[in-house]
């Protein structure tokens, strides 16, 4: 088992750091190409959305980024201290508001992108799991 | 790779080509753009994204906003784009019935619906 732990501190142009780590991290256990692209978009979104709450709530506290790989897959593990997830009952295009990073859309674009995606929201933040799996072996 | 924004009028049409990375960090650039445009009098923008390497919804966002801005002045936003990676999110969020979506430049100017 190899473990990657980043503290990102909550800027914008630390996203896309995120992002490169995450798809390292990817490539080295070994996921598709196309898993790769979903890790990418799934790593950014995740990312984008701690960063805008901590901007708000605790911009002085970084975002925790886990990344950990075994022989069947990968997980990645987002963790923000901002207010906890709040379950969606509004349409998608009335979240967007031009450029605030709505943390909903975020959590809109994961579901609907990652297949094995987990979000315990607490008092103390949120964490947003994602697993991928490694393909079967040709 | 950062943002690349550059621009072209074909008739009444202005042509945004934008290549690179559009997410939160450089979604601002981007907006900037198209809020210079709408403000220039441009109300009819094709947003070339042949180039664009990723996309996340950020860069949804500035969209939209600037679907709002043309609307308002009767205008229109068109998309350029056949990477599926990147139609990838736009379906993701329903925002495929939102944008005119084409294949070409070419098909977006002659586009007339």
């Amino acid at each position: 088992m190899a473990t990657v732990e980043l503290l990102l501190a909550a800027l914008p142009v630390h996203v896309r750091t995120a992002r490169l780590i995450g798809v390292a991290a990817a490539r080295r256990a070994g996921l598709s190409d196309e898993l790769v692209d979903e890790l990418r978009l799934a790593v950014g979104e995740a990312c984008s959305r701690a960063v805008a709450l901590h901007a708000l709530h605790a911009p002085e506290t970084p975002v925790k980024i886990v990344l950990r790989d075994d022989p069947d897959g990968l997980t990645v593990e987002v963790t923000d201290v901002g207010p906890a997830a709040q379950p969606l009952d509004v349409a998608v295009d009335e979240l967007f508001d031009d450029l605030v990073v709505d943390p909903a859309v975020a959590l809109v674009v994961l579901s609907g992108l990652v297949d094995d995606l987990e979000i315990t929201a607490g008092e103390a933040g949120t964490t947003v799991t994602m697993r991928w799996p490694l393909a079967p072996a040709l | 790779m950062d943002l690349s924004l550059d621009d072209r009028t074909e008739g009444d049409r202005t042509i945004v080509v934008v290549g690179g990375e559009i997410d939160v960090y450089t979604a601002p650039k981007l907006r900037e753009k198209l809020i210079d445009l709408v403000s220039a009098g441009q109300y009819h923008l094709v947003v070339d994204m042949e180039g664009v390497e990723f996309l996340d919804s950020t860069g949804l966002g500035v969209l939209v906003g600037g679907l709002k801005r043309v609307r308002a002045h009767e205008g229109t936003l068109r998309l350029v784009c056949t990477q599926e990676r990147i139609l990838k999110i736009f379906r993701i969020t329903g925002l495929t019935k939102v944008f005119p979506i084409h294949a070409s430049v070419a098909e977006a100017v002659a586009a007339t619906d």
